[in-house]
């Protein structure tokens, strides 16, 4: 019974949203805002990843906004699972393909990562995406040599400095120039390691920040 | 067929979010509650990236001289999902905790028998 209401319910709100929805064309216009960004945005940032000056320049405020939710949801993680006494129960070894792989690919996964968020400008990736590639080492770390542990300390540390450095740079681009996260780094010349500006270090920084918090959200969960 | 044809990505992006919508109402297991959370999630940026598509588009990305702009994609799309992406992370890990803190308190992940959440 409880399942045929919803069904119902469900198929009145959809129908209500194609009716509303059936209107946009597909695959047509873009709005003019997009228009402006990939016109300009090549000489007004020097990053060759739209997407990229997108997300840390034009609307870099909503990237501090975001890593401040992670930041959040991390920490009520940690609030939510505090003071929790876990059955020490007797872990099974990891077999041996689990632990040869973690000893050889663990270092080889970082650097993995590091690249994907030292070349966000350039390529597609970034600080999350990178994070988010560190964070799974972090996770074959924990399942194949579980005596090695990294401290939450660290994290904790990692996490802060990567959160008080974006900030930093913001504020920078406020003194020496008109507002807040402006791009006040020479721009170098396109689609080189070193240009853009502000941007790579500012990915530098958010993939520090991402790898630190989804490692200790995956450590909270594990334990 | 043409219909289809034309709307094939739409009615995938909304294959999801209403399978996602079910889920969420109808079962009685938490954790499929939070799978379906995630479903929802996924149609909906699903949508959003198709909403920002240019016909035989290529990605908003200068990596060789001589690509067309105008043949470009949307990048403001792409950037929101982006965001969604990670808040979606932090939800789920969120609603993780809750659910093991709530298996601990009651003895069961069953809805139904969790006094508070019935309907």
């Amino acid at each position: 019974m409880r399942k045929i209401i919803s069904f119902i319910l469900l198929i009145v709100i959809f129908v209500g949203i194609y009716f509303a929805l059936a209107q946009i064309p597909y695959g047509k216009n873009k709005m003019n805002v997009s228009k402006h960004y990939i016109s300009n945005g090549l000489k007004e940032n020097g990053a060759a990843n739209i997407v990229t000056s997108v997300v840390l320049n034009y609307r870099g405020f909503d990237t501090l906004g975001e890593i401040t939710i992670l930041f959040i949801g991390a920490v009520g993680l940690g609030m939510i699972l505090f003071g929790f006494e876990t059955k020490k129960k007797d872990i099974k070894p990891a077999s041996l393909i689990l632990k040869t792989g973690c000893k050889f690919l663990f270092p080889f996964i970082l650097l993995l990562g590091i690249y994907i968020f030292i070349h966000g400008h350039l390529t597609p990736g970034g600080g999350f995406q990178g994070g988010a590639i560190i964070a799974s080492g972090f996770l074959l770390n924990y399942l194949g040599c579980s005596k090695k542990r990294i401290s939450e300390k660290g994290i904790n540390i990692i996490e802060s400095l990567g959160g008080a450095i974006f900030i930093v740079i913001g504020l920078l681009g406020l003194f020496l120039g008109d507002y807040f996260l402006l791009n006040f780094l020479p721009k170098g010349a396109v689609n080189t390691l070193i240009s853009g500006g502000i941007i790579p270090l500012l990915y530098i920084t958010i993939g520090l920040k991402v790898g630190a918090e989804l490692s200790g959200i995956i450590y909270k969960l594990m334990e | 067929m043409n219909f289809l044809y034309q709307n094939i990505y739409y009615i995938g992006a909304f294959g999801l979010i209403f399978i996602g919508l079910y889920m969420a109402a109808a079962k009685k297991n938490l954790i499929k509650i939070i799978i379906g959370l995630g479903f929802i999630d996924t149609g909906i940026n699903l949508f959003l990236i198709i909403i920002g598509y240019v016909q035989k588009g290529t990605a908003p990305i200068f990596s060789k001289p001589g690509l067309n702009p105008a043949q470009m994609v949307d990048p403001v799309p792409q950037a929101l999902v982006l965001t969604a992406i990670v808040i979606n992370v932090a939800i789920l890990g969120l609603a993780l905790g809750l659910a093991i803190r709530l298996y601990r308190h009651y003895k069961t992940l069953n809805v139904r028998k969790i006094r508070g959440l019935k309907w």
